[in-house]
């Protein structure tokens, strides 16, 4: 096991090859350029090693030839020289701070955040490192965990606190630091049999308030949404450490569905460490479009994005399977979609009581 | 035409007044709206006092005021510099209509336009029973007369209610004032203002001071202390001439034998073509003009058409000019400011021996609504033609030009253009042809249709061309800020992180642009204008070739550096040979007696090398 600080030196020398790279092409009268892999739906492939999505072999590159490019080219020298100064002076930025600082940097300027986030994620795809040890971490906070779980957290003043997810944390649970890696965060112990990320508020706290998490053993991971990096890493190791299933328990839309690829297979955006965030052995629960059907949800009319997001997903290979394919293609055929809260239709009790322990029966869990 | 109507009126006087002909005939006068009125009269006036101004060769300052409004009863005084009338004149120019219209003068004119003043003058009495004032002056010295007119209707003669002598200020001119009942509007394309506006535009010799019922004042400047040459008055050719007016001619004749008649009052036809049509059409050439049967008459104008004739003189139309248009334009478009005016002038042509000559302007960009349709600046002889748009052979001609190919939009490649655009067209000639005695739009010949098409066409290029080199400027510019801001960062960035000395990158940024680079600049300072033309090349090779800047009308190159190796009225032509990779030359020029905005972008053009390896201009065509 390497220290922070020894990755971060290695991951500091590989973008000083990407500088020098640049430098030997203009000393050569070569015009510069940067190959970096595709980031796109086309270009994943399967690894069987882990069980993910990755990368395939189709790349992009980035000549100074175009102003784009020659943008491109710029901004990366300047994060380069960025994170080189970070990691002399020993500090760290969030990405929103790198997006402002650029403010400085003339024509290298991001003109979005999401720009810069993007460039700092082709840089550990080109240098493979992780961009926390590029010294940059994310601004959004991990999500909240409720269940019989204890952790112990390595605090900013070094002390390594203990703490128990139900016992010793509110209603609103224990929240999930940016950065979950061993030296932050250690799994002491749990007494639970199940995992279950949720992904909205309104059912996480529907679940905690019915006693959901005591009374069926579960530990409860609240998605918000495209869960952050942090989420999806914890929860992988929840279930390698401690052996947990995990299912995931979603609204009955397009969208949704591509949050639970990203908890299990790996997002498109991440591929090139879906083998560090992605959870292979997670299961879809719901909502499913049978779901829909079966439990006579309560529903709203698919509007066009839903319908092309729909179409998208029959050719992404993550969703490449006869259940996910029979699925979609019946939500298509219905024109509907549900929210997970839509279970209130048969009261606030039945979600817990009925909805989820038939669905989990049905998936083969014992309740 | 004009004389059809006087015969048709001299017919009718026998059984109705001149005030009902008048009523009768209230559209194709020019009134049959009171806000049509009230253009109409102001447009009679402007134009007697445009007319009377260059015959005296004097620069047109012109007042006009429109007052009142209460009861929708206005009062028009319209006053210019010109050379005044003399007093026994008055009564019959101003109160007598259709006076001096003996038979058509085949002259470039405004008088051409419009039924004439007295019309105004008959409007304003039968709508307000109130007479007509005009005062003249015809210099200094003289006494200033002031007349008070009123048109006996019965008897078609001008009544003089009260005379006197007065004191005017002015060296010369006159000035009317009548009242009448009518609407005043504003801000629309039918209005008294958009008419001093147009005719602002094609007469940038006059000044034109307006003041509005609310007491707003626009003063419509002069753009140019030149007077337009004087039209010539020619005489009729054979090809074009009408039946009624040839039998009015050979009665009037002071000739006395056919031969001498047709050799001496018609152009193009010498004593030997003379007897040429005579012997065709079966007459003898002692025959007398005055005597000749209505039949003898049809029979000489067939035989017009069997005999070649030489065409008419077309040195006898007074064009406004291109660089005049240009200025007109600008000038009234400044508020607009427009990216581009393209001009375009027509050597003068000929329809039915009737010489005429198109020229066309095209305003572009700025701020100019992008989604609308064009608008259309319609003008023959120098006057603006403001109704029946649609029966025009202008806006027909327009229509059925595909404007896509020059960058606006139209459905299916027909009809008006879309974009930010005005299109202007003035044809002039000797005898324009209208589609009907309101003289409000121009009859579709296909000679002036074709005129018009090909001198649009050459604007319409001329258009097209700014866009497309503004277009590559924007691409090239962006590589521009590449080579310039961002390579050089990347250089320094990338040392800075590897610790080592900046690399040069002179070599990249050949292999980045690989083209050769025109950037001109034009800049204006007192009358004169200087051009300076940087080339770089960009590419891997020296490369050699010629390049050319093309001269405006009317500029006279006072400097030019380097010696160029060819020079005449039309261009400048350099010899650039050997430039290096990297390296750069500047061309410049200045030009004398040109006023702002006269030229404000070069035309370049090269030979000698592919053009698409050079940005900034365009393939040389000429020779």
């Amino acid at each position: 096991m390497t220290t922070v600080s020894e990755r971060k030196q290695a991951a500091l020398r590989e973008m000083k090859k990407i500088a020098q790279r640049v430098y030997d092409d203009l000393s050569s009268a070569r015009i510069p350029e940067l190959e970096i892999p595709s980031r796109t739906k086309a270009n994943i492939e399967f690894d069987e090693r882990h069980g993910v999505w990755k990368y395939g072999d189709s790349a992009s590159t980035r000549s100074a030839v175009s102003l784009s490019g020659a943008q491109m080219l710029l901004r990366t020298m300047y994060v380069i020289d960025f994170i080189r100064q970070m990691v002399e002076q020993n500090k760290s930025s969030t990405l929103r701070e790198l997006y402002y600082i650029s403010e400085g940097w003339g024509e290298g300027k991001f003109s979005t955040q999401g720009d810069s986030d993007r460039l700092a994620e082709d840089l550990e795809i080109m240098t493979a490192t992780l961009r926390e040890d590029m010294s940059l971490r994310p601004e959004e906070d991990g999500a909240r965990v409720i269940g019989d779980l204890v952790i112990e957290e390595t605090t900013r003043k070094g002390e390594k606190r203990v703490i128990h997810c139900q016992d010793d944390v509110g209603d609103s649970g224990y929240s999930i630091p940016y950065t979950v890696e061993k030296e932050k965060l250690r799994i002491k112990s749990t007494g639970a049999r199940l995992v279950m990320a949720v992904e909205t508020g309104g059912m996480f706290d529907r679940l905690v308030e019915n006693g959901f998490d005591e009374n069926t053993d579960t530990i409860l991971v609240h998605l918000k949404g495209q869960p952050a990096r942090s989420t999806r890493r914890f929860i992988k190791r929840l279930n390698e450490e401690q052996k947990l299933p995990v299912v995931v328990f979603t609204d009955g839309d397009p969208w949704s569905y591509r949050i639970f690829a990203s908890v299990a297979y790996g997002a498109i955006k991440t591929a090139h460490i879906s083998e560090y965030l992605a959870t292979p052995a997670a299961e879809y629960l719901g909502i499913t479009p049978s779901d829909i059907h079966n439990y006579q949800l309560p529903t709203d009319d698919l509007t066009a994005e839903d319908i092309s997001a729909l179409q998208s997903e029959l050719s992404d290979p993550r969703f490449n399977d006869d259940l996910w394919k029979h699925e979609i293609e019946l939500q298509l055929k219905m024109g509907k979609k549900s929210e997970q809260q839509a279970l209130a239709k048969y009261g606030l009790d039945y979600v817990t009581d009925t909805y989820l322990p038939e669905k989990l029966t049905e998936m083969g869990y014992d309740f | 035409m004009r004389s059809i109507v006087a015969e048709g009126l001299a017919k009718k006087q026998k059984d109705i007044s001149v005030a009902e002909f008048f009523e009768r005939n209230k559209q194709i006068l020019g009134f049959d709206t009171s806000t049509r009125a009230l253009i109409t009269s102001v447009k009679e006036a402007v134009d007697n006092a445009l007319d009377a101004c260059e015959e005296a060769t004097v620069l047109p300052d012109i007042f006009v005021k429109i007052q009142g409004g209460e009861d929708d009863e206005y009062r028009i005084v319209v006053e210019d510099n010109g050379p005044g009338i003399v007093k026994k004149q008055i009564p019959h120019v101003f109160a007598r209509l259709l006076y001096g219209s003996r038979f058509h003068s085949y002259r470039q004119s405004r008088g051409q336009q419009g039924i004439g003043i007295s019309a105004a003058v008959l409007y304003s009495q039968l709508t307000t029973g109130r007479p007509t004032v005009v005062v003249s002056k015809i210099g200094e010295g003289y006494p200033a007369h002031r007349l008070t007119l009123l048109i006996d209707t019965k008897q078609n003669r001008p009544e003089t209610v009260q005379e006197d002598m007065v004191h005017w200020e002015r060296e010369s001119g006159t000035r009317i004032e009548l009242a009448m009942q009518g609407r005043y509007v504003r801000n629309t394309k039918h209005s008294v203002y958009e008419y001093l506006r147009s005719t602002a535009i094609v007469n940038p010799h006059a000044q034109i001071t307006f003041v509005e019922p609310d007491g707003t004042r626009t003063v419509f400047e002069r753009a140019t202390d030149r007077l337009p040459p004087q039209p010539r008055e020619i005489k009729p050719h054979p090809y074009g001439i009408e039946l009624g007016t040839f039998m009015k001619m050979a009665k009037e004749s002071t000739a006395r034998k056919l031969s001498s008649f047709l050799s001496t009052e018609f152009s193009s036809v010498s004593q030997n073509k003379a007897e040429k049509i005579i012997q065709q059409a079966g007459l003898g050439p002692s025959d007398r003009p005055g005597k000749l049967s209505l039949d003898d008459g049809k029979k000489i104008l067939k035989a017009f058409q069997g005999v070649k004739l030489m065409a008419p003189p077309t040195d006898c139309l007074s064009p406004i000019g291109e660089l005049l248009i240009k200025r007109g334009l600008r000038k009234e478009m400044e508020s607009l400011s427009p990216e581009f005016i393209a001009t375009d002038k027509r050597s003068p042509a000929v329809f039915s021996g009737i010489p005429f000559l198109v020229e066309t302007g095209i305003v572009y960009g700025g701020d100019l609504p992008a989604e609308e349709r064009v608008d259309i600046l319609r003008f023959a002889n120098r006057v603006p033609l403001l109704y029946q748009e649609g029966d025009c052979a202008i806006t027909e001609t327009i229509k059925n030009i595909d404007w896509r190919i020059y960058g606006l939009q139209q459905r299916g490649g027909k009809g008006l253009p879309y974009g930010p655009a005005i299109i202007l067209v003035h044809v002039a000639s000797v005898n324009i042809p209208f589609t009907s005695e309101s003289k409000e739009a121009i009859a579709h010949v296909e000679e002036i249709e074709k005129e018009i098409d090909l001198s649009l066409r050459q604007c319409a290029r001329k258009m097209r061309s700014h866009l497309s080199k503004q277009e590559k400027r924007v691409k090239t510019r962006r590589k521009f800020v590449l080579i310039s801001q961002i390579l050089p960062q990347i250089a320094a960035k990338a040392a800075e992180v590897v610790g080592k000395p900046v690399p040069s990158i002179d070599e990249v940024i050949i292999k980045i642009m690989n083209i050769v680079w025109v950037d001109d600049h034009v800049s204006f300072q007192k009358g004169t204008v200087t051009s300076t033309i940087d080339i770089t090349n960009y590419k891997d090779r020296a490369q050699s070739f010629q390049f050319y800047a093309a001269l405006p009308d009317g500029g006279e190159v006072v400097s030019v550096s380097p010696e160029p190796a060819e020079r005449n009225q039309r261009y400048l032509m350099w010899s650039v040979s050997k430039l290096q990779p990297g390296e750069k030359r500047q061309l410049s020029f200045q030009l004398g007696g040109m006023a702002e905005g006269d030229f404000d972008e070069n035309s370049l053009y090269v030979k000698g090398i592919d053009p698409v390896n050079v940005i900034g201009v365009e393939k040389w065509e000429g020779g």
